[in-house]
């Protein structure tokens, strides 16, 4: 959808150059587990290992928080968002927050 | 009797949290070590600032896994933290989900055709939740930029 936006976590895109900065665009999604994946996550929490359904709920988490990040990019006119980060917060019993954010700029070739 | 039946149970936790939670771990690090082996070509690095030639397009990229640790390592732990030192069942723990994110987030770099991933960072969460008794689980999400030839 916001394909369009490049997305970096350096500050510098070589061969652009930064004509506007727009200011620090955010997204954030708070999930909470399903239930029924929990209670099998429960029984694999015995014998270790990766909890897939965990990995999966946070992958999605992310990529909400990441997908209002750039519809708010769109929003003010950015081609680029730069020095992006991730924040991870567990916020309450079966919740956790995926917050981010980064620099909103249009970049302009050089 | 009520007691008995309770240390039975026990038992019978711990010692399939050792038996399975080695075994899972062993193999773990198996298919890290192997994966790993295949992905040095990739290199990702903690510097900020890309090479300068210009001739890189830039993609971030992410990798995340929870990793939840046996009940044996957990009942381990309890002991440790009442005498203090070392927790190796929990370093091991989180060796493992780092290097798990760190490898898929190769792995999405390699799909796009990267030669080099800049800027890598971690973040790291607790997602135990009280679950049995707050028994570790973690996540750990690793990122960075990729640099994919041409432009």
């Amino acid at each position: 959808m916001h394909n369009d936006i490049l997305v970096s976590n350096l500050e510098i895109v070589f061969g652009k150059r930064i004509q506007k900065h727009l200011g620090l665009v955010q997204g954030s999604s708070v999930r909470a587990k399903h239930a029924g994946k929990d209670l099998l996550a429960g029984f694999k929490n015995f014998v270790g290992g990766e909890l897939t359904a965990y990995t999966e709920l946070m992958q999605e988490s992310r990529a909400e928080a990441m997908e209002r990040m750039l519809a708010q990019a769109q929003a003010v006119g950015a081609n680029a968002v730069l020095n992006v980060r991730f924040s991870t917060a567990s916020i309450a019993v079966g919740a956790a927050e995926i917050y981010v954010y980064g620099t909103a700029v249009v970049l302009a070739e050089e | 009797m009520e007691i008995l039946v309770q240390l039975a149970i026990l038992a019978f936790l711990l010692m399939v949290g050792y038996f399975a939670g080695s075994r899972r771990e062993r193999r773990h690090y198996q298919s890290i070590m192997a994966r790993e082996k295949h992905l040095n070509r990739l290199p990702a690095v903690a510097s900020r600032v890309p090479p300068a030639d210009g001739r890189y397009q830039q993609r971030l990229v992410v990798g995340n896994a929870v990793i939840a640790n046996d009940y044996f390592k957990f009942f381990l732990a309890g002991l440790r933290q009442f005498f203090g030192g070392r927790i190796h069942a929990y370093e091991t723990l989180m060796d493992r989900a780092r290097r798990e994110a760190v490898l898929r987030m190769k792995a999405e770099a390699q799909k796009c055709g990267a030669e080099l991933i800049f800027n890598v960072r971690y973040e790291t969460a607790n997602l135990s939740w009280g679950l049995n008794n707050g028994m570790g689980v973690i996540e750990v999400m690793a990122y960075g930029t990729a640099l994919i030839p041409g432009r």
